[in-house]
């Protein structure tokens, strides 16, 4: 399977070099370059503080991880504009801080803080941020499919220019809602792109064991959309792959891509990942796309090693210093915790905790007092005895406690 | 005051919001074209054009999605699902994304979206399309559940439903749409979250919603007229939130309930209402809290048995007497004399 991956990787490369060789493709600046590695390293960097963290026990629930698919998150990211919006799935750390949201803030969401992101209610698959157009990250496989068809539908309506972007794993293409959302997606020509990330594995098992059609990007077909495949592991051809995309949705064509990568661990951080086998293990750590670029770039003479060793201090500054926000961030107060259940404040919203009654317990009626009413006319002496527990109890009968109150 | 149907108010509702407010648009199958499987939106493809009034595939999860995403963008979609059966085709939708979006992201986006769909039986439609399930979406807080029995109060829920910034799961009844009422001329929204006491009485209190409130309604109406009971009605209007508290203070009043409802008995609306009142006003019952509720079987087609599996007046009326005569002996044994 994996196998599989690395040649289907190969062969797209070639082929997009291929392409590449027909046409002039815009040459991508040196900064550039040097800006990709840095992002990348810079998910690397966090991705492995996240991973220590959720060991030391300060990051709870699930943690995805973007380990290996450094490459596609950053060069995805690259060809969005500021205004156009990213709809994700539950591996998005990376994806959130190459949106341009502050890692401080993403890693103070996986702590559970309320500076998070989120302010610590969606933890690290769901984390959100209208500034920067991070529309979530949603932990149920496909949820966000639906969700991004109709954000872009909804830029549609008003006539705006803005693309949505919706990512999500190989493992997707197998819901349900991955055909109805491509099917109206292209029925409406809504400018959104659908990206599937494949990196070979849903959780466990082997996208050509859920899949009939494994090389996922194929299934565009079906609803006659332009789609494409590209080597997930380089982020100049992801992005130039995916600005294509970008401006086809721009256009009112919506575009499947489908980014080959590969997981470099297991599919969350206390997944030992066995199904794998050693030599794979040994592959992956021999092929894996950080380092690959970086030598890449150095053989390219586009860094040196001080300007590598440069890159690693500045982001290994950035995720210590997220770290140290996320353990000083408080913990949000519990007098919070119904604050977010209604947009628009409505009558009889519930707001008890575990335990508390529906209704406070009357007060038992004053001794003595005169009760009016229907039932309130009965003696106590009528209560039948045995219904009297205790004498020092206070006597009360459901008639006199109506009358009461 | 005009006199007109529930599909009437409805409709006219519908087309005022989307005359008032841009951002509202239509969403469902066959509500353009077709004009709706039950002609609410009969003519509005025509007045508003293919943008505002979309035909949509037969995808209930990706049009209900794409419907809260729109909104999540601040638009006002108002889906049709065609009957209350076929929205649970949707409940990922519904349940994991529209009702956890604003809590799950800290507040951060909301869905003003609304879901209209009729509950049913009693049309000879068989298992699948004869059920009342909203409870699932009225047990799940973030989500909003109404449910109005008579035209004047379509009109007014569907007012607050559109104008509310949270996902509003709207209830219709097939057997009300062709049901009259006076309804009012004003847009005046009700208030989401509030049952109502639509007819004062001191013997018994009946309460119910949708279907079940009308006949309520009736029931009190006749019983009134043939025996002089004076039955209390209370109609919830609203499922979540759930006004207890209106319910609590009409048995303090009448020290009895029968809950009417067209779901089935075992975990139903009623048990929660039923538990409520059990919570608010043990002290006051006079005899035990009684449900009229659908009998708990896949409902069959032949016409014979889904009378018989429906809840009828007849049924009403039954769980009333015995209940006033558990009211009697209790209150005999107890030295009680009903005033």
């Amino acid at each position: 399977m994996a196998i599989q991956a690395r040649q289907r990787r190969s062969e797209v490369a070639a082929h997009s070099v291929a392409a590449q060789a027909a046409g002039p493709e815009p040459a991508v600046s040196d900064e550039q370059l040097r800006k990709f590695y840095r992002d990348m390293l810079l998910v690397r960097r966090f991705e492995e503080r996240a991973a220590r963290a959720y060991t030391e026990a300060l990051v709870g629930g699930y943690c995805h991880l973007n380990l290996g698919e450094e490459a596609a998150v950053v060069g995805l990211m690259a060809a969005l504009r500021p205004a156009d919006y990213l709809f994700t799935n539950y591996r998005e750390h990376g994806y959130a801080i190459m949106r341009g949201i502050d890692p401080k803030q993403v890693m103070a969401e996986l702590y559970g803080r309320v500076d998070g992101v989120s302010k610590g209610w969606g933890g690290s698959m769901h984390m959100f941020d209208i500034t920067h157009r991070l529309l979530g990250g949603y932990g149920i496989v496909g949820g966000q499919l639906p969700l991004a068809t109709g954000a872009a539908l909804a830029i549609d309506y008003r006539g705006g220019d803005e693309v949505v972007m919706c990512t999500m794993g190989d493992g997707t293409a197998a819901i349900g809602a991955f055909h109805e959302s491509l099917n109206i997606a292209a029925l409406w020509n809504l400018p959104v792109v659908f990206v599937v990330i494949n990196n070979g594995l849903g959780m466990g098992t082997a996208v050509t064991r859920s899949s009939a059609e494994p090389e996922l990007y194929k299934r565009g077909a079906a609803y006659r959309m332009e789609s494409a495949p590209v080597d997930g592991s380089d982020p100049v051809a992801v992005c130039e792959a995916a600005v294509r995309a970008v401006e086809s949705a721009r256009g009112g064509q919506p575009y499947l891509l489908e980014v080959i990568t590969e997981r470099l661990r297991g599919h969350s951080v206390v997944d030992p990942a066995k199904y794998r086998s050693a030599e794979e293990v040994e592959r992956l750590k021999h092929e894996d796309p950080v380092p690959h670029f970086g030598a890449r770039l150095l053989a390219s003479g586009v860094l040196d090693d001080s300007g590598l060793a440069a890159i690693e201090a500045d982001v290994k500054a950035l995720v210590d210093e997220a770290a140290d926000f996320a353990a000083s961030s408080p913990q949000p107060e519990v007098s919070t915790l119904f604050d977010y259940t209604y947009a628009t404040p409505v009558a009889n919203d519930s707001r008890r905790l575990p335990g508390q009654p529906l209704f406070e317990p009357e007060p038992f009626p004053a001794s003595g007092s005169v009760a009016s009413g229907s039932v309130a006319s009965v003696p106590v002496a009528s209560v039948p005895v045995a219904s009297v527990p205790v004498a020092s109890v206070p006597v009360t009968s459901p008639a006199m406690n109506g009358a009461g109150a | 005051m005009t006199i007109m149907t529930y599909r009437q108010a409805l409709h006219d509702t519908l087309r005022a919001e989307m005359l008032r407010d841009e951002s509202v648009f239509l969403m469902g199958e066959e509500i353009g074209v077709f004009e709706g499987s039950y002609k609410i939106t009969a003519g509005l493809l025509k007045e508003f054009g293919e943008k505002r009034v979309r035909d949509t595939p037969i995808a209930e999860e990706g049009f209900a999605g794409a419907a809260i995403g729109a909104a999540m963008l601040g638009l006002r979609p108002v889906v049709e699902m065609m009957t209350i059966n076929f929205s649970m085709l949707a409940l990922d939708q519904i349940i994991n994304h529209a009702a956890k979006i604003y809590g799950m992201f800290g507040g951060q986006a909301s869905v003003p979206l609304v879901i209209r769909t009729p509950g049913g039986g009693g049309q000879q439609l068989g298992a699948t399309h004869s059920q009342n399930i909203e409870l699932f979406y009225a047990f799940v807080p973030g989500m909003k559940v109404v449910a109005p029995s008579n035209p004047a109060d379509a009109k007014a829920l569907l007012l607050a439903a559109i104008r509310d910034d949270d996902p509003v799961l709207f209830l219709e009844n097939l057997a009300l749409y062709n049901t009259k009422g006076e309804v009012p001329d004003d847009d005046v929204p009700a208030e989401i979250g509030r049952a109502l006491v639509t007819r004062p009485g001191r013997d018994l209190t009946l309460i119910g919603y949708s279907r079940m409130a009308h006949v309520a309604s009736e029931v009190a109406a006749e019983l009134a007229e043939s025996e002089g009971l004076d039955i209390e009605v209370v109609d919830l209007r609203s499922l979540r939130p759930l006004d207890r508290d209106t319910v609590i203070e009409s048995v303090k009043r009448t020290h009895a309930a029968v809950i009417l409802e067209d779901d089935w008995l075992t975990y139903g609306i009623g048990a929660e209402v039923a538990a409520s009142i059990s919570d608010g006003a043990f002290d006051y019952l006079d005899a035990p809290v009684r449900r009229v509720a659908m009998a708990e079987v896949p409902m069959p087609y032949a016409k014979r048995l889904e009378t018989a599996a429906l809840p009828s007046r007849d049924d009403v009326v039954t769980a009333i007497r015995q209940t006033l005569a558990a009211v009697g002996r209790r209150t005999v044994s107890a030295g009680v004399t009903q005033s």
